[in-house]
């Protein structure tokens, strides 16, 4: 694997650090004119999305990380694992519950998801950032109350639960935001 | 990408229009207290010696030449030559230093004043600072006192394993620090200087009294506690270093001991190791006046004077255009 010296760090670049891939998100140069030089850096710890600052001193290196961002298309899920499909070369990659997270709740299958890949395995998943799915269960709509703007929870068909307004039904389906959980409309009729 | 607008300026036309107009400032601020301004070499046959600096070597008429770190050496063979006081105000160069602070290529003022001492030179760049950045707050402080405030720890008493155990409780590294010289410098860029401007109100701090191990080319003298400390003073601003001053080591002896010493830590530290300025050694030996002498970083002045946050918002093409 490359090595990264610190003057080559910038954001986005993915890093090995105590044994966890991370990705640097800030790295400034700190040198007081007399003094001796550093490297102030700020990196996400990709496997627990934690963000460190570390200071390196300046000409320290790093090694690279084997991490990649894929767009896949989400297929299904068997129990146990997440199955998804690269679209031009149909190879699949199962990822546990652990490195899907908190993005199961979104997962509809068919969609495209961004799976981050370390040493060629999933190590987490974005959803789409907008997701269309069906409400499973709400409390009865109230029809002709548009104005008011209350909301109600709904559960929808991958399990997410949003705040939806008031006059909406079971089997509708919403359009969502995925980094909010905020409800952004009725989905259009195809 | 974006790549067809890399030929214009990375810095706002109206801050390239402040620099103009602080150029202006500063030449009309010397020429009234008649501190003359001097032209010294850019390009020379001898490099830095600074532990911490790298020279830019150049390739001239077949052999390597560098551009200066600094007009230091340059400035005081002229005051050894009776020049009296005077000023640079023009480019420096230093090798690797690039980041929302730095560019290898810099302005620096430079301005000596004969028969003055380190103190009466930090009440000047008080005085300067306050009418270029409008700012009427100026404090000082012994560096000593800063680490007590900070830090709760005597800066030149505390044992190594103590400052470790301070830079441990306040710093993540990636690296355990090699000496105290190291702590050091990591305590005052880290933790003390982002928080130097306790009020919260923009202030001129002013720092002396630097450790003794950090001296450079100050003299060094016992304080009132009885420690050895560096004749050296900074001035900072909005947490940013801009001004490094000393009392002038005119010692040529000491001079020649300490190039050595620089040089000895290269070689140890397996940095490049040039020719040094040995003319420097023959002016203080000839008689160079008592003097003190201040160094200042003009594009951070104008980072300030324009509340930049980045150098590459007052500098018209920095080194990824230039």
């Amino acid at each position: 694997m490359a090595n990264y010296s610190t003057n080559e760090f910038k954001g986005g670049l993915k890093v090995m650090l105590d044994g966890d891939p991370c990705s640097i998100v800030d790295n400034e140069f700190v040198k007081p004119g007399k003094g001796q030089a550093f490297n102030r850096v700020k990196l996400r710890n990709l496997k627990t999305g934690r963000v460190w600052e570390r200071t390196f001193r300046s000409g320290e290196s790093l090694e690279s990380a084997d991490v990649m961002d894929r767009d896949m298309e989400y297929l299904y899920n068997d129990g146990e694992f997440f199955h998804f499909m690269e679209p031009e070369t149909f190879e699949q990659h199962q990822a546990d519950a652990k490195a899907v997270g908190d993005a199961a709740k979104w997962l509809k299958e068919q969609d495209i998801c961004v799976v981050t890949l370390y040493n060629g395995s999933p190590l987490a998943v974005t959803p789409p950032n907008h997701v269309i799915l069906e409400i499973t269960d709400t409390d009865p709509g109230v029809r002709g109350d548009t104005a008011q703007g209350g909301t109600k929870p709904a559960t929808l068909s991958t399990g997410a639960v949003v705040k939806v307004p008031l006059f909406l039904e079971i089997g509708e389906t919403i359009k969502v935001d995925t980094r909010t959980a905020e409800y952004l409309g009725r989905a259009k009729e195809d | 990408m974006s790549d067809i607008s890399l030929w214009q300026p990375t810095a706002p036309l109206d801050n390239l229009r402040r620099r103009a107009t602080l150029l202006a400032d500063i030449r009309r601020f010397f020429s009234e207290r008649q501190v003359l301004e001097m032209e010294v070499p850019i390009l020379s046959r001898r490099a830095t010696s600074d532990p911490h600096i790298d020279s830019i070597t150049a390739d001239c008429s077949g052999a390597p030449a560098f551009l200066a770190t600094s007009p230091e050496f340059g400035l005081k063979r002229l005051l050894a030559a009776g020049m009296g006081d005077c000023y640079y105000l023009g480019k420096a160069f230093r090798n690797g230093e690039a980041g929302g602070r730095h560019n290898p290529e810099f302005t620096m003022l430079e301005w000596y004043r004969v028969g003055w001492d380190d103190h009466r030179l930090m009440i000047e760049v008080g005085e300067f600072l306050s009418w270029v950045l409008n700012i009427s707050r100026v404090c000082s402080y012994s560096y000593r006192a800063l680490f007590l405030k900070f830090v709760d720890i005597d800066p030149h008493r505390a044992s190594l394993e103590e400052l470790k155990a301070v830079v441990a409780r306040v710093l993540e590294l990636s690296f355990e620090p090699a000496d105290r010289d190291e702590c050091l410098d990591l305590l005052m860029s880290h933790h003390i200087e982002p928080n130097m401007d306790l009020s919260g109100e923009r202030g001129i701090t002013l720092v002396y009294d630097f450790p003794a191990s950090q001296a450079a080319l100050a003299r060094v003298e016992h304080d009132e506690l009885g420690a050895p400390v560096a004749r050296r003073f900074e001035a900072y601003v909005a947490g940013m270093e801009l001004a490094n001053g000393y009392w002038e080591l005119t010692d040529a002896t000491e001079q020649q001991r300490r190039f050595e010493a620089d040089q000895k830590y290269r070689v140890e530290h397996g940095k490049s190791v040039n020719p040094y300025e040995e003319r420097l050694v023959e002016a203080l030996a000839a008689g160079m006046p008592a003097c003190a002498g201040v160094a200042l970083g003009v594009d951070r002045l104008l980072m300030l004077a324009c509340g930049a946050e980045r150098i590459d918002e007052v500098i018209a093409f920095p080194i990824e255009r230039a």
